[in-house]
């Protein structure tokens, strides 16, 4: 099986071999299918579907049309002149995945599975989504592939996340609200999984990042592995050399690793960065692989948040999209072994870069990338100048105008 | 011979199906749990299937999920399980399944748990999100010569091949999930249970019980003529959370075992008569 994706024949890619992960899906001591025998024919079954048609020329051919015309790749590599020179050390670059149609790198993904559960004879599209891009994402293409969609999304996001609700009612998908829990991502991807063990002949699901069990963490790596691909060949005509590092934001982990991947066997640092919500101290937090313990969540073996006795724990940030306490199970492996790092950035650090974003480029940024871009804005003024880091702008922040309101509106009150 | 293999062959030799209940451990409270789990035992329980709590139990429909959440506030865990599990021993020979899914044991530890189960009395285990694909991890740690029941799942969308490598490595029952679904849910097909009952009867020789959606004593009693057991979750559940607050729910739940058993050894008389007939 190829290891990397599978929209590249660049040499560089071509070269690579990472072993993971394995006939299982484990990384490592991480990944595997952990879930209930009835999923375990369907898992298998998209292994082999996944094998096979993502080598066929015919679906290659598809995809790459699509993402170029329909998706609108690539999306470019910009230079962050102004937030360079406010902050006065390395040059920062964005990727700006939030210029993809539906505002996020998650339509990568959504639309090489829904390519593929077309070729698989499925009917329907089933997701859970946080802050709802991914939601978006998948009901766009159902709509575009004329499939049936129904998205599972936690109380608590429906309310913080409305507009995006809308957006996937007006596609035509069936926002299912899910009540369990803290009402967020975690809650959602229950309920998808308990819904589609009932409909798994004719129902495909989309999950959207690099968790869940195998195949999903590979497969939805190799969807998004056309990130970095692209910022290889950008960067070679500008800046005109390969950047020094590299900083996304990890929810369960997709768009950091569709950028790294390409850039693994590269001398690049890759960092990534978690959300700490109101401080680890407090608990309260998202930091899934700063401050979480090994365990089982979701089909897959990663770090979780938990408690001792293996109950899991309610993760927290202002973000939904990171809000998770669970993470890929690659990306653990790439942090037992020193490859990447993983950072966290609170609350109120990603508001801060959220606004500086919004005002020094003229970008306003998913509160997911905006922790990103925070940790440039600390971490880049120390380091030299000639320091290249490119940021995984992973989303635009349309869709987070209310929570920074309603933030404003709460500030006020106590200021006064 | 552990207690699960004894009492399938007690009940063999009767010509009886075996009621197998699944309530999950602290719900509502350790003391209460208690209480509940010996008044069903006494009235005719065959084996317990005794549930821990987790958080996210994604096999689960709403009843047993609302179950869970009971037994987790009422600060239920595994090791409250297995402290069960050693209290209900002192009253009861029933055989006792604890029933998990796996990060709970995980983070009790394989070493730990393959210890401290067996010593309070537990006779074997269920690992609803273990397939066989991951289990070699943990059963590694199973001691060797131990006779604990390692039971497996079969579900409906699981292909004959796939059913026949799975009952290999199986011991003290198979457990047939009735149909793609989480528990609770309505809407059996007894037709296919049937015929997937019949498949695993030809690949092994362990008892074989079905599960997830049995509500009735209808449904038990329509389903018991294919196989050796009838595990029934939810509906023992709804009855906990309808009469947590009330003195006689120890008696009601008591009541359903007796009804369910009752009418599975109706279709169970005739059945081994018939049986009886045709042998002869
Ligand atoms: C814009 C954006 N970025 C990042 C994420 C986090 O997901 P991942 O870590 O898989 O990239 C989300 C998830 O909803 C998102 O919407």
């Amino acid at each position: 099986m190829e290891r990397h994706g599978i929209h590249s024949d660049t040499q560089a890619t071509r070269q690579k071999r990472v072993p993971v992960p394995d006939r299982h899906g484990h990384f490592g001591p991480y990944g595997g299918r952990y879930v209930a025998e009835t999923l375990m024919p369907a898992l298998l079954e998209l292994e082999e579907a996944y094998g096979r048609i993502s080598k066929e020329p015919s679906f290659r051919r598809e995809l790459h049309d699509l993402l170029v015309d329909y998706v609108g790749r690539p999306t470019p590599l910009f230079f962050a002149r102004r937030l360079t020179e406010h902050l006065g050390g390395a040059r920062i670059y964005l990727k700006r995945e939030d210029l993809a149609h539906t505002g996020a790198h998650k339509i990568n993904n959504t639309i090489g599975q829904g390519l593929l559960a077309r070729r698989m004879g499925k009917k329907k599209l089933i997701a859970e989504t946080g802050a709802g891009q991914h939601g978006v994402a998948t009901a766009t293409a159902a709509a575009l592939f004329g499939m049936e969609c129904r998205v599972f999304m936690g109380v608590e996001d429906i309310d913080r996340q409305a507009p995006n609700v809308h957006r996937m009612e007006l596609l035509g998908a069936e926002v299912i609200p899910v009540e369990s829990g803290a009402g967020t991502l975690k809650d959602a991807m229950n309920e998808a999984m308990r819904y589609w063990v009932s409909a798994v002949t004719d129902t495909h699901y989309v999950i959207g990042s690099v968790a869940g069990p195998h195949p999903y963490p590979m497969m939805v790596r190799d969807f998004q592995v056309i990130i970095g691909e692209e910022v290889k060949e950008q960067a070679r005509a500008n800046p005109g050399r390969q950047p020094d590092v590299l900083v996304a934001c990890v929810g369960g982990g997709s768009n950091a690793l569709g950028l790294f991947y390409p850039f693994l066997d590269d001398p690049v640092e890759l960092v990534g960065v978690e959300a700490a919500g109101e401080s680890i101290m407090s608990g309260r937090h998202a930091a899934t692989l700063g401050a979480g313990t090994t365990g089982v969540l979701h089909g897959s073996k990663s770090y979780v948040l938990q408690e001792r006795d293996g109950q899991i724990r309610e993760a927290h940030s202002i973000s939904a999209g990171l809000d998770y306490p669970g993470v890929g199970p690659e990306h653990a492996m790439l942090k037992d072994s020193g490859r990447a790092r993983y950072a966290s950035i609170d609350d109120e650090e990603a508001l801060e870069a959220f606004h500086l974003l919004s005002r020094l480029e003229g970008i306003i940024p998913a509160l997911e990338s905006a922790h990103a871009v925070a940790w440039c804005v600390k971490e880049a003024p120390a380091l030299p100048p000639e320091t290249i880091i490119v940021v995984n702008l992973s989303g635009r922040g349309d869709k987070d105008l209310d929570i920074i309101a309603r933030r404003a509106a709460a500030e006020k009150g106590t200021v006064k | 011979m552990n207690r699960i293999d004894k009492r399938f062959a007690e009940l063999r030799e009767k010509g009886e199906k075996a009621l197998v209940g699944f309530v999950l451990a602290g719900d509502p409270s350790f003391d209460r749990s208690l209480e509940l789990l010996a008044a069903m035992c006494d009235a005719g329980l065959d084996v317990l299937e005794l549930g821990v709590p987790f958080s996210d139990p994604t096999a689960d429909g709403p009843v047993i999920q609302r179950g869970g959440l009971r037994a987790l506030k009422g600060g239920s865990s595994l090791a409250n399980a297995i402290a069960i599990t050693g209290a209900l021993r002192k009253k009861t020979d029933v055989p006792v399944v604890l029933f998990s899914y796996y990060n709970p044991i995980f983070a009790y530890g394989l070493e730990a748990f393959f210890r401290d189960a067996p010593a309070a009395g537990a006779d074997g285990m269920l690992v609803v999100d273990l397939p066989p694909e991951e289990a070699a991890e943990m059963n590694e740690y199973l001691p060797d010569g131990n006779d604990f029941a390692l039971i497996r799942l079969v579900a409906p969308t699981t292909p004959p091949e796939r059913m026949r490598a799975i009952v290999k490595n199986a011991s003290g029952f198979i457990y047939l999930i009735s149909k793609a679904g989480v528990t609770g849910s309505g809407g059996l097909d007894p037709e296919g249970i049937r015929k997937q009952a019949a498949t695993l009867r030809a690949a092994s020789e362990l008892p074989l019980c079905v599960g997830f959606g049995v509500s009735t004593p209808d449904d038990a009693a329509m389903l018991a003529p294919f196989v050796d057991g009838v595990v029934i979750g939810s509906t023992f559940e709804n009855i906990i959370e309808e009469y947590r607050d009330s003195p006689d729910l120890a008696e009601r739940l008591a009541e359903r075992v007796r009804a369910f058993k009752t009418a599975m050894g109706e279709t169970a008389t005739t059945n081994s008569r018939k049986k009886g007939r045709m042998d002869g």
